[in-house]
Order: structure tokens, then C-alpha cells, then sequence
């Protein structure tokens, strides 16, 4: 959608690759990565909550990072390597998490998932196999108010278990 | 449930993964602010900053000429409306209407082209406000010659149980409940030993991670509204009234919801969007704030002062209980949590004398509403810690003492009601064992209980439904309830599936849309899986008679020889898919089975008394380490044990004890919307505290029970609620043992407790 009242408003043009793919947009100074991917791209995976920062609804992972899309600038993404939840599948091929959190039932409503799975998929990108209280901490930056979060801390694991075994 | 039905059931009580799992990990699934209604505008609310003043006058005419704006509304612009709405009494306009009544309340809003414009014409409205006294606690507005907050009150008549609705006439006191039994005052002069504490309970909110969104869209004379709501067939008849649109004009669609835990119960905010829209002549959306949700809705504070008295010997005697619950401005579900509270407050005991009664009081402050546990957690946080507090005064363990008391099943929990339909003996045993009862804790530990007890289900409601068998022998299950995130859309394809035979793969469930699926009540109350369930049982069992009478014509063989399994209908040997069976039935391979079910509440026996469903049954303990230098509690150990009756998804009904007992722990230990002096202190997640991934007790277990005594399809009740109530008087009872402190506030706080080590320290 096109906005009128945005028509007047300045914009700047960047380059990045989201899931793997090159996009070059005119984005407003002020445009939030998660505007950017919700509204231009229609990736609603990443979701919208607290606005602030708090609760990692929101997370993707840029060249590898997590970050809050909330309060990131679409600008700061230049040149850089987004990866949503979009992007995490192989195909028709669930990623490890992906299939340990249907397998532990580790989300209720799913509004928290997409960003507490890239959470857990950086976590175990930094460390492999990482103890309960290592996740139980790294997880601190996402809020799931569903499940109180054991059946998560089961999911990510498992998944941590059968990503070492496969690259056993 | 005998081992024979066990080994029959080949879906329900298994292993069963979501049916949603997929979509919801690879973030195909469609959440309502995922909807993108063409030409849809983006709005923004101006709320009053101020708890009570008059409105001398708004003016919109700068907020207007901003670039792509398409519509201004205030209060003074709901010509034509009937603008108010709320559940209990119609008290709530859509915006304020010359006066303002709480700090937040929605004043003015604005549809634009996007966001930012919308936000820019928010900034240009000005508003002139002239200043009223405000009550903006309970002791302000209980006073003698308080300012009211509503003068007139037009009760709303949606609901049976509302109907006698007991104000108190020139008061702010909109609803009371008074029940007795026995005599409470004299019962308590008798009892050998009385405790008597006031408690308090905060408002919390429920921190839904998917605030409140409403996309509304006219079509002519038509309205269609997408939102979060958990009552889709309720807020359709809240917009009929507001915009004199009969029903069949007025499409309510809930697709899926990114949390709710009862914010999201009855209309909200889809009476401003169609307002918006309308003005606008366009789609517009109301995507309201995770902060501006802090300013929509909490749980009821309260304040309860409790007597309760027993022998010397531990035998419970009678009971005295008044309850205060600040409903806010807007009475909401107040009055029906305040007839909950009174209830609740009895526990499930053995009494000779009872005097329980409660009040919902209006303030100038955010309206509460219903939020997981309806007043259980309120009123059981009072009446727990006084069974803890009375066990340590008479030197009796503390499951022992409610071991001496507790009702067995099928016991009266009032003569009147339902007798209790689960074990909870049987459950404060398995909780008390969870954290090693029988072992003395380490030194610096201690260990607290509490049994939970709630009325699960509504006490008066409907739910229908339609399961279609369709050619291909797959089938649609057209039903209202809301998925969000409680996994009703699971748990209604496995009934389905369990009773007809078929795969759970051959089976969709219809999204919530009023005008696909036949009347439901709504999703709250614990009532989905019971109660709806048992309308698609029905259906789905009205589908498979209709099958095994085509099947007993198709084989010319008796009905008791023909069975239905895998997709296809047996008799003698033979065989036929269901599809071949609607083709023969219909003569060509087109066609479809309609089932229909309906559950509602007046249809129960007359030999079952009274109105509530089910027994929603819990209990739990925790282990506690308390340091004595600061106050900060730490949960050790948490183990809770919940009566599902059947569960027809174990892992799902473990699930929502899990979820629950953890946003339970976080009312007991740091959850609180702190409001002075009318303004929320502490709106959104940087300030207020939920529970993280890191307070998740290090030993934590959910323990499920299945006593087979609930009303709804395999012996199933709900559980979503019971839960969240143990923790704060199990975690305070923690405390207690651990230190001879006894806290009456919650949340917990290192402060709170620390001045009560101190002052347990002086005692």
C-alpha cells in the first residue's frame, strides 16, 4: 500500500539479501526492519509486541545475530544478511528446531515462536550443546507468556542433540 | 475409565502433535494482525491523561488537514449509535462522551493512510479538559459521599447470570454477593482457634504478546470485522445493538490469536473499529499497543478480609469472608467475578458456617475484567494462606490439616451445586510428593501447599456444531471456538477423528467465522473442550449413524455387525470407504453427511444440581529459599497436579498447567500494574515484569490426573485456569515455613518480605 501521507517523506535506497534472496528498496530513514519485512516483503513471521525491545517477538537474525526487527532500522540492514522464519526451513525439510518444538508442543499460541526459535537457533550456533541454565539465560530476551517455557527449554535440547548427532 | 475403553480409543489420550504445529514454526501461520484487508487504514487512539474531568471540548479541525487522513471520531461524533457497551451493564461508550472517567480511556482516533500520519494527526488534537475529583482506590471510593463514578447504571441483560445484578444505590458499589450457610459470626465464636488477615491482590495484566487488534470493514450495509477476540457470537450482538445491524448483516471472523487469557473476552475495541471505519469509508485497523493494553484491561485488585475457624484438632468450622474488587470505570466482567470471589472464597471444605460476601466497586482507574482464574486466584490467595497460617498456629502439617477437610468426590461443595467430580486428596498428595514432602526441606528451606478449586465452564451457556463428512470421506468440523494458543482446533479433530473413524489428517477445522460456524458462547471459562466439545461429539456421532445406517443398507446386514474404522465401514468381511458409502447413499459420488451437535447448560439432568459444569481441581507445593539480607524469594521446586478428567491431548492439558503455574508465579513474585493517583505507573514491558525463560523453577512438574469425572466427550473437563491459582499461597506458605514471615500483599517482593522477616524477627 502506497501511502499517501508517505509520499512526501524522504527515503534512502539499500541493498540487502533477506532469506538468501537480494532486495533493493527505498526505505525511510525512520523505517523499522520489521515494517520492512511485514510490509513491503510479507514475511509476517517476525511479529510485532512490545515495540521496545523486551520481548524478542520480533527477533531475526542479521549475518548470524539476533536482533529485536522492532527497533532496528531498516537502514542498519544495508548490505547485510537477514534471515526470518521464512528462511529457516530447507525447503519442505523442517529445521531441528522447527520439528522439536512441534515434538515437545514448546508453543501455545505461537505469537513468541518464530522469534524464540531464531533465539535458540543463534544460541546453538554459538554453542552447540548448551546446558539448560545456558539456555534458560540466552532465552531471557524472549517472552513466551503460553508455556512457562519448560517445554521450550525440552524443545531446544532435543534439537541441540539432533543437530550433533547429524554432524556427528 | 475402564482399561477396556483405554485400549479402544485410538486418537484421544495419545500422543498427538497440533494440528497448527507447522504453520506455527515456519511463520506461515495467519495471526489477526497478520490480516491484510485491502485499502485498510491505520489508526491511533488519544487517551485522556487525566482519571475524571469533564470535557469541555475537543478540537479535531488541525488533526484533519493532515496529508492522508481519513477520519477524525470523538465522542461527539457517535450520532446515530447506541454507543455504550460492556457485558454486565452497557457503562463503556466506544470513546468518552463529555467526560472521561480513567487515565487511558480512549478520547478521539484517527484512520489514516498509515501509521505515521495517523500519529501526526493524533498530536494536533486538542482537547479541553476540566479537572474532577477522582476515586481512585477502594478506601476513596467506598467512602461516604464519594463522587460517583456512574450516576445511572443500564444493566447490558446478556447473560442469565447478570440478569440480577444488586447495586448498592448512591454508592460506587455496582454489584454485591452475599451466600451463608449456617451462621458464619456464631460458627466463629464456637471454633476453638480463628485466624483473621485482610489480603490484598494486585492488578496484573495479562500481557496477551498479540495486543488487541480489530480490522473492520463495511460493505454497504454489511459489516464484517476480523479481531483477537475470544467471544466471536458475543461482540457480533454487541455491534448489532451499538449500530441497530441485525445479526445475519454482521460477520465476526477470530482467526488465530496471539494469546488472550480472558483481555480478549467480549468486545474490546471492534465497536470503535466499525465506528472508524464507517466514518472513514474504508477498512480501517485498530492495532492497539502491548503499553495501551495496560490502559484497556488488568485482573481485579482486591482486598479481602478473612475469618476462618476450626477445633484444636484441625477440624475447619466456619468461615467469614468480605471481598472488595476494584472493577475500574467500566464494570466489565466485574460483577461476575465478584459473584466468583464470594464462591471461591469457601474452598472446597467441609463447613458447618459460612458468611461470604463481595462487592465490585467502580473507580477512576483502568477496568478490570476477567483474566485467567476469574477470582480464584483472588479470593483461594486469601483463603490458602489462611488454611497455611491456621495449620502452623495449631502445630498440624499443612496437607495434613487439608487432608482432614478436604471433600472427597462426590462430595456437596455447596448443597445446591454440583457435587465435587475429582480426587483432591489424591492431588495434594501427588503435589506434596513432587517436592519431596516426606523428607524434611535443607536448612534455609521451606515448603508450602495449596489446593485450587474453580466452577470450570460458565455457568450458563450454549455451543453448537457441524461436522460434514464430505465425498472423499475427509470431513470439516465447523465449530465456534477461538484458537489462541489452547489448542482447541487439535483437540476438536481428535474427537471428531476418535468418533468417526478417520485419520486426523482427514480433518480440518473451520476458523471461528459466525457466518460458518453455528453459535458459540465463547472461548473462556475453561468451557472449549468440555463444552464445545461435547456439541462436536454430538455432531460427529449424529455423522457416524447416519454412516452406519447407510453402511447396515449398503451390506444388507444388522447395525450391530458394521464397524467404523480407518476411513471405512465393515461388516462380515466386506468392505466400504465412506466414500463409497455417500456415493451409494446419494447415487452419485457427490454429496456430503451433516452432523450437528449442541451443547447448553439447561439441558443437564434434573437429578445434577445447580449451574456449574465441571470442577476445575488443582493443587501444588513449593520449595523456597528466602535471603534474609534482601528479601528475594527464590522458587526452588514447584510441582502442580491437575484433574483433566479425560484427557483427549495429555500434552496439551500439561501444557496449560505448565503455562499457567509459571504466569502464576509471576503475580506471586513481581507482577504488578502499579496505578497513583489514577495513572498507571509502570504500562508496558520495559517496566512491568513477566516471568523470563530463567524464573522457571529449577524442579518443575506437572502431574495430570484423569478421574474421569468431567461432563464433556471421553470424560473431559477443562483445565486451562486452575493452575495459575496455587502458586502465590503455596509459594507464600514457602516462605512462611522457611521463615516465620507471613506475607498478606502480593506480589512477594525482596521489599515486602524483607519488613516481614523484620517484623517476624521483633515478634
Amino acid at each position: 500500500m502506497e501511502a499517501q501521507g508517505a509520499s512526501a517523506r524522504p527515503v534512502v535506497e539499500i541493498s540487502l539479501t533477506v532469506n538468501g534472496r537480494p532486495h533493493t528498496l527505498a526505505v525511510e530513514p525512520r523505517e523499522t526492519l520489521l515494517d520492512l519485512l511485514r510490509m513491503r516483503l510479507g514475511l509476517t513471521g517476525a511479529k510485532l509486541s512490545c515495540d521496545v525491545q523486551v520481548c524478542g517477538a520480533c527477533t531475526v537474525l542479521v549475518d548470524g545475530l539476533p536482533v529485536s526487527a522492532c527497533t532496528y532500522l531498516a537502514y542498519e540492514a544495508r548490505g547485510r544478511q537477514v534471515l526470518t522464519i521464512e528462511g529457516l526451513a530447507d525447503g519442505e525439510g523442517l529445521h531441528p528446531l522447527q520439528q522439536a518444538f512441534i515434538d515437545h508442543a514448546a508453543f501455545q499460541c505461537g505469537y513468541c515462536t518464530p522469534g524464540m526459535i531464531l533465539a535458540a537457533k543463534a544460541l546453538l550456533d554459538e554453542i552447540p550443546r548448551p546446558t539448560t541454565d545456558e539456555i534458560k539465560h540466552y532465552l531471557r530476551g524472549n517472552i513466551c507468556r503460553c508455556t512457562g517455557y519448560k517445554k521450550i527449554l525440552e524443545a531446544v535440547l532435543a534439537a541441540a542433540e539432533t543437530m550433533a548427532s547429524r554432524h556427528g | 475409565m475402564t482399561e477396556d475403553r483405554e485400549t479402544t480409543l485410538e486418537v484421544v489420550g495419545r500422543p498427538t502433535a497440533r494440528v497448527d504445529g507447522t504453520d506455527k514454526v515456519t511463520g506461515r501461520a495467519r495471526f489477526v494482525s497478520d490480516v491484510a484487508v485491502p485499502g485498510m487504514l491505520e489508526t491511533r487512539i488519544l487517551r485522556s491523561p487525566l482519571p475524571h474531568a469533564r470535557i469541555r471540548g475537543i478540537d479535531v479541525s488541525r488533526a484533519r488537514a493532515v496529508p492522508g487522513v481519513a477520519a477524525v471520531l470523538t465522542g461527539a461524533d457517535l450520532d446515530g449509535l447506541d454507543p455504550y457497551y460492556g457485558v454486565a451493564y452497557k457503562d463503556q461508550p466506544l470513546l468518552a462522551i463529555g467526560r472521561v472517567r480513567y487515565e487511558g480511556e480512549p478520547v478521539a482516533a484517527v484512520a489514516a493512510s498509515d501509521a505515521v500520519a495517523a500519529e501526526a494527526a493524533l498530536e494536533r488534537i486538542e482537547v479541553d479538559y476540566d479537572p474532577l475529583p477522582a476515586v481512585t482506590t477502594l478506601d476513596e471510593a467506598l467512602a461516604p459521599g464519594a463522587p460517583l463514578v456512574h450516576e445511572r447504571l443500564r444493566p447490558a441483560g446478556h447473560f442469565r447470570d447478570l440478569r440480577a445484578l444488586r447495586p448498592v444505590e448512591g454508592t460506587n458499589i455496582c454489584h454485591h454477593v452475599r451466600r451463608t450457610r449456617g451462621d458464619g459470626a456464631r460458627g466463629l465464636q464456637r471454633a476453638e482457634v480463628v485466624v483473621e488477615d485482610v489480603f490484598t491482590f494486585p492488578a496484573v495484566q495479562h500481557v496477551s504478546l498479540e495486543s488487541f487488534v480489530s480490522i473492520a470493514r463495511w460493505d454497504g450495509d454489511r459489516l464484517t470485522v476480523w479481531s483477537g477476540t475470544q467471544h466471536p457470537f458475543p461482540v457480533r450482538k454487541e455491534l448489532s445493538e451499538i449500530f441497530g445491524v441485525p445479526a445475519h448483516r454482521i460477520r465476526v471472523i477470530a482467526p488465530l490469536i496471539g494469546g488472550a487469557f480472558g483481555q480478549k473476552c467480549y468486545a474490546k475495541y471492534e465497536p470503535l473499529a466499525a465506528a472508524l471505519a464507517r466514518a472513514a469509508g474504508a477498512p480501517v485497523r485498530v492495532w492497539v499497543s502491548v503499553t495501551d493494553a495496560f490502559r484497556t484491561l488488568t485482573r481485579h485488585p482486591a482486598r479481602i478480609h478473612m475469618r476462618t475457624g476450626a477445633t484444636r484438632d484441625g477440624r475447619l468450622v466456619a468461615r467469614v469472608v468480605r471481598a472488595w474488587l476494584d472493577t475500574g470505570a467500566y464494570a466489565d466482567v466485574g460483577p461476575r467475578v465478584a459473584g466468583k470471589v464470594a464462591y471461591l472464597s469457601i474452598g472446597p471444605y467441609r463447613w458447618e458456617h459460612l458468611d461470604v460476601e463481595a462487592f465490585a466497586v467502580y473507580t477512576h482507574r483502568v477496568p478490570a475484567g476477567a483474566f485467567r482464574g476469574y477470582g480464584a486466584p483472588q479470593a483461594e490467595w486469601a483463603g490458602e494462606s489462611q488454611l497455611n497460617r491456621l495449620a502452623a498456629e495449631l502445630g498440624i502439617d499443612p496437607t495434613e490439616l487439608r487432608l482432614r477437610n478436604l471433600l472427597g468426590q462426590g462430595e456437596p461443595y455447596d448443597p445446591t451445586d454440583r457435587p465435587i467430580d475429582g480426587d483432591l486428596p489424591a492431588l495434594l498428595r501427588a503435589a506434596a510428593r513432587g517436592v519431596g514432602w516426606e523428607t524434611p526441606p535443607r536448612p534455609g528451606r521451606g515448603r508450602g501447599v495449596a489446593v485450587g478449586v474453580k466452577d470450570g465452564g460458565g455457568a450458563h451457556s450454549v455451543s453448537a456444531s457441524l461436522v460434514r463428512l464430505h465425498a472423499d470421506g475427509t470431513a470439516t468440523v465447523h465449530v465456534g471456538s477461538v484458537e489462541m494458543g489452547q489448542g482447541p482446533r487439535t483437540v476438536m479433530a481428535q474427537i471428531t477423528a476418535e468418533t468417526l473413524g478417520l485419520p486426523l489428517e482427514g480433518i480440518s477445522v473451520q476458523e471461528p467465522d459466525t457466518d460458518l460456524v453455528p453459535y458459540d458462547q465463547g472461548s473462556s471459562a475453561s468451557r472449549s473442550t468440555a463444552l464445545a466439545g461435547t456439541a462436536v461429539h454430538r455432531a460427529a456421532l449424529d455423522v457416524r449413524r447416519q454412516l452406519l445406517e447407510i453402511a447396515r443398507r449398503f451390506f444388507e446386514a444388522p447395525p450391530d455387525v458394521v464397524t467404523l474404522a480407518g476411513g471405512a465401514a465393515r461388516a462380515g468381511g466386506r468392505i466400504a470407504t465412506y466414500a463409497e458409502l455417500i456415493a451409494y447413499h446419494f447415487g452419485t459420488p457427490g454429496g456430503e453427511l451433516i452432523g450437528r451437535g449442541e451443547f447448553h447448560s439447561g439441558e443437564r439432568d434434573p437429578g445434577a444440581p445447580g449451574p456449574t459444569a465441571f470442577w476445575e481441581l488443582g493443587a501444588a507445593a513449593a520449595e523456597v529459599e528466602v535471603d534474609a539480607e534482601t528479601g528475594a524469594v527464590r522458587v526452588c521446586a514447584y510441582a502442580s497436579a491437575t484433574d483433566a478428567g479425560r484427557a483427549i491431548n495429555p500434552q496439551l492439558c500439561e501444557a496449560q498447567d505448565q503455562g499457567a503455574a509459571v504466569q502464576g508465579l509471576g503475580h506471586t513474585l513481581f507482577e504488578e500494574v502499579r496505578i497513583e493517583g489514577g495513572q498507571v505507573q509502570n504500562a508496558g514491558l520495559i517496566d512491568y515484569r513477566v516471568p523470563l525463560a530463567d524464573d522457571l523453577p529449577p524442579t518443575f512438574t506437572a502431574a495430570l490426573h484423569q478421574d474421569g469425572g468431567g461432563p464433556g466427550p471421553f470424560g473431559a473437563k477443562g483445565v486451562g485456569e486452575i493452575g495459575i491459582v496455587m502458586p502465590a499461597p503455596a509459594v507464600a506458605g514457602a516462605v512462611a515455613a522457611a521463615t516465620g514471615a507471613r506475607v498478606r500483599d502480593l506480589p512477594l517482593t525482596p521489599e515486602r518480605v524483607w519488613r516481614a522477616l523484620r517484623a517476624a524477627d521483633g515478634a
